[in-house]
C-alpha cells in the first residue's frame, strides 16, 4: 500500500477486506468488493469513481450508518459497530434543521457534550466565524444560498471535535464559482482545525486540488483501483490548479475513470 | 438594408408578437384580477340564482331565492336556533376531529418511521378507510348510544383512517439525511422522532390536519342523521321532513362557510408558526 503522503503515519481509519452486498427485490447487487484501506491521521483522502461505483455505501459504512456485509471496520483500533461523535458527516443535500437557526444548527450538535452553556456559545460562535457566517446567526437555512448552507453543515460536523469528517459530494450540488471558494474555505478550516477527511466527489479537480491522497475506485464491483499520494505543497490556494504536477495527477485519474467508465459501458450493452 | 432582406427572404413573415394577456400557461396574473375572479364567479352565480327565482322560473319549493335564504338564518339568529346548533356542532367536531388526531400523529409517524409498524398496519387501515362510515351508524349506536358520543364517534371513524396514512406520508417526505445527521450525532432513535422528524415533518403534518378538519365538518351530517335534537346537520334533516328548502339550503351553506373559515384559520395559523419553511 502507498505510504501516506502526509498526516501521522498511525493508523486511524482501518478498512479490512471490506465487502457490500444489497439484497434488493431483484438479484443481489454487489455495491463493493474487498475494499482495503489504510487512512492515517490528519489525512485527506479523496474517493474518486464512476457513479454507482460504491463511493457513498463506503463512507456510510465508515460513518456507522451501513454495516459491511464482509471484511471490518475499525477507528483507532476499535471495530466500527455504529455511528458515533468520533465521526462527523456532511451530506450533498444541505440536511440542515431548517426550523432552526443557523446557530441553533450548530448548536444543536453539541448537545451531547458537557461543557458549560457560555463556553459552548463561544466554540459555536467561533465556528460561525470559521465559516465566514458572522452576521447570518439569525439567519434560517431557506434564506441562505446553498453555499452557506453547506458551510452550516461543515460547521455543524466540526463543532464537537470529531476526529474524522466523512463528506459525500458535498458541493455537488453548488455552482462552479462557489465551489472554487467552498473548496478553499474547506482548506482553510482543516489547517485550522486538524482532523482526517474522507471525501468522496466525481470532480477530479476537487479531489487533486483539496487531498494528500486520491483514491480511484473500480466498478462493478466496487474496488480500490489506485492509490495516488498527491504531493503538492500546502497550503494550497487556486494556483495549484494551473500546475504542472496538478496537471499530471488530473490527467492519470481522468485516464483511469475513463477506463472505468468504457468498461461499464460495455458491460451495460446487451 | 431592410430591402435587402425581403429581397432574399423568401416571405418576410412579420415577428408574431409574444402573447401577452391573461391566458398564458402557468404564467403569474396580477394579484389583484386574480382576487377578482374568485369573487365575480360567486357573484355571477348569485345573479343567475336571483334571476331564475325572481323571475318565477323554478318553483320556490325546489330553489328558494337569495332572499329567503337570508331572511331564514336571520331567523335562526334572532330565535337563538343558530347559535345553539353551531356550539353543538362545532363541539363535535372539534372533540371528533382531536380525538382522531391525538391517535393518529403517534402512529402515523410511527408508521412512516419504522418499515415494521407500516407493514404491519397499513394493510388493515387501507381497507378500513374506505368502508361506509353511514353504514356504521347502526353499529356506533349499539356500542356508543344515543348521546353525543355516537356523533363523534363516527366523526372519529370519519377522519381518523385517512389521516393516519396521510401523516405517515408527510413523515415519509422528509430527507433521509436529517435522520442521518441525527444517527451520526450521537442520538438515540427516540430523540431522532422527537426532535428530528416530527419537527421536520409538522408543516406537512398541518397540512394535512387542515385537510382533514375539513373532511370532518363534511360528515357531520351523517354523524348528526339519528338520534339527535341539535345540531347543524340536524337541522338539514328535519326540514327535509317539512320540504322547508330555504332552511336544509341555509343550513348546507353555513356549514360550508364554517368549512370555509376553518381553513383559512389552520393556513394563517400554519404560515405564522412555519415561517422558517419559507
Ligand atoms: N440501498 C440500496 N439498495 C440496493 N442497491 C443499492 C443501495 N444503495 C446503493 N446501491 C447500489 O450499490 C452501488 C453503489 O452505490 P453508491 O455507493 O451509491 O455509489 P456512488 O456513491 O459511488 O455513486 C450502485 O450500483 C447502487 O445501485
Ligand atoms: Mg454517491
Amino acid at each position: 500500500m502507498t505510504p501516506p503522503a502526509s498526516g501521522d503515519t498511525a493508523t486511524l481509519i482501518a478498512i479490512d477486506r471490506v465487502g457490500k452486498v444489497y439484497e434488493g427485490r431483484g438479484s443481489p447487487v454487489v455495491a463493493i468488493d474487498e475494499v482495503s484501506l489504510d487512512i492515517g491521521r490528519n489525512q485527506f483522502v479523496a474517493i474518486v469513481g464512476t457513479s454507482g461505483c460504491g463511493k457513498s455505501t463506503l463512507l456510510n459504512m465508515v460513518a456507522g450508518l451501513d454495516d459491511p456485509t464482509s471484511g471490518s471496520i475499525a477507528i483507532d483500533g476499535r471495530p466500527v459497530l455504529g455511528p458515533g461523535r468520533d465521526r462527523g458527516f456532511v451530506f450533498q443535500s444541505y440536511s440542515l434543521f431548517d426550523w432552526m437557526t443557523v446557530r441553533g444548527n450548530i448548536r444543536f450538535a453539541l448537545e451531547k457534550t458537557r461543557m458549560p452553556a457560555a463556553e459552548k456559545a463561544a466554540l459555536v460562535d467561533r465556528f460561525i466565524r470559521e465559516v465566514g457566517l458572522a452576521g447570518f446567526e439569525d439567519a434560517y437555512p431557506r434564506q441562505l444560498s446553498g453555499g452557506m448552507r453547506q458551510r452550516v453543515a461543515i460547521a455543524r460536523a466540526l463543532v464537537y471535535k470529531p476526529a474524522i469528517l466523512l463528506m459525500d459530494e458535498p458541493f455537488g450540488a453548488l455552482d462552479a464559482q462557489t465551489r472554487g471558494m467552498m473548496q478553499e474555505l474547506l482548506l482553510n478550516v482543516w489547517e485550522d482545525n486538524r482532523v482526517t477527511v474522507m471525501f468522496v466527489t466525481h470532480d477530479v479537480d476537487e479531489a487533486v486540488f483539496l487531498a494528500d491522497r486520491v483514491i480511484v475506485m473500480a466498478s462493478r464491483p466496487g474496488r480500490v483501483k489506485k492509490d495516488i499520494a498527491i504531493d503538492i505543497p500546502r497550503p494550497r490556494s487556486f494556483e495549484v490548479l494551473t500546475d504542472p504536477d496538478f496537471t499530471r495527477f488530473k490527467r492519470e485519474i481522468l485516464a483511469d475513470i475513463r477506463e472505468e467508465t468504457l468498461k461499464v459501458m460495455a458491460m451495460e450493452r446487451p | 438594408m431592410k430591402t435587402d432582406t425581403i429581397r432574399t427572404g423568401t416571405k418576410a413573415m412579420p415577428p408574431r408578437p409574444r402573447r401577452r394577456g391573461l391566458f398564458r400557461l402557468r404564467q403569474d396574473i396580477p394579484a389583484p384580477i386574480y382576487s377578482a375572479a374568485g369573487i365575480a364567479v360567486p357573484l355571477v352565480l348569485l345573479l343567475i340564482w336571483w334571476a331564475v327565482t325572481s323571475l318565477g322560473i323554478v318553483r320556490p319549493l325546489f330553489l328558494p331565492s337569495p332572499m329567503e335564504i337570508v331572511a331564514e338564518g336571520w331567523r335562526q339568529l334572532r330565535e337563538g336556533i343558530l347559535w345553539a346548533d353551531a356550539s353543538v356542532s362545532m363541539y363535535r367536531i372539534l372533540v371528533g376531529w382531536l380525538a382522531a388526531t391525538v391517535i393518529a400523529v403517534p402512529i402515523g409517524v410511527l408508521m412512516g418511521s419504522y418499515r415494521i409498524v407500516e407493514g404491519a398496519l397499513e394493510p388493515l387501515i387501507s381497507t378500513v378507510r374506505y368502508m361506509p362510515v353511514v353504514a356504521l351508524i347502526p353499529l356506533s349506536i349499539l356500542w356508543a348510544g344515543i348521546g353525543d358520543v355516537q356523533k363523534i364517534l363516527i366523526l372519529f371513524l370519519g377522519t381518523f383512517f385517512q389521516q393516519v396514512l396521510l401523516i405517515m406520508d408527510n413523515v415519509k417526505n422528509i430527507d433521509m439525511n436529517l435522520i442521518r445527521a441525527g444517527q451520526t450525532l450521537g442520538m438515540r432513535n427516540i430523540e431522532i422522532l422527537m426532535r428530528i422528524v416530527i419537527p421536520a415533518a409538522s408543516p406537512g403534518i398541518w397540512d394535512t390536519f387542515r385537510i382533514t378538519i375539513g373532511w370532518t365538518w363534511t360528515y357531520l351530517v351523517v354523524a348528526e342523521l339519528v338520534a339527535a335534537s341539535e345540531g347543524l346537520g340536524r337541522r338539514i334533516m328535519d326540514a327535509q321532513r317539512y320540504l322547508a328548502t330555504d332552511t336544509i339550503l341555509f343550513g348546507t351553506l353555513f356549514i360550508g362557510l364554517l368549512g370555509l373559515l376553518t381553513d383559512v384559520a389552520f393556513k394563517r395559523f400554519g404560515r405564522a408558526m412555519f415561517h422558517w419553511n419559507r
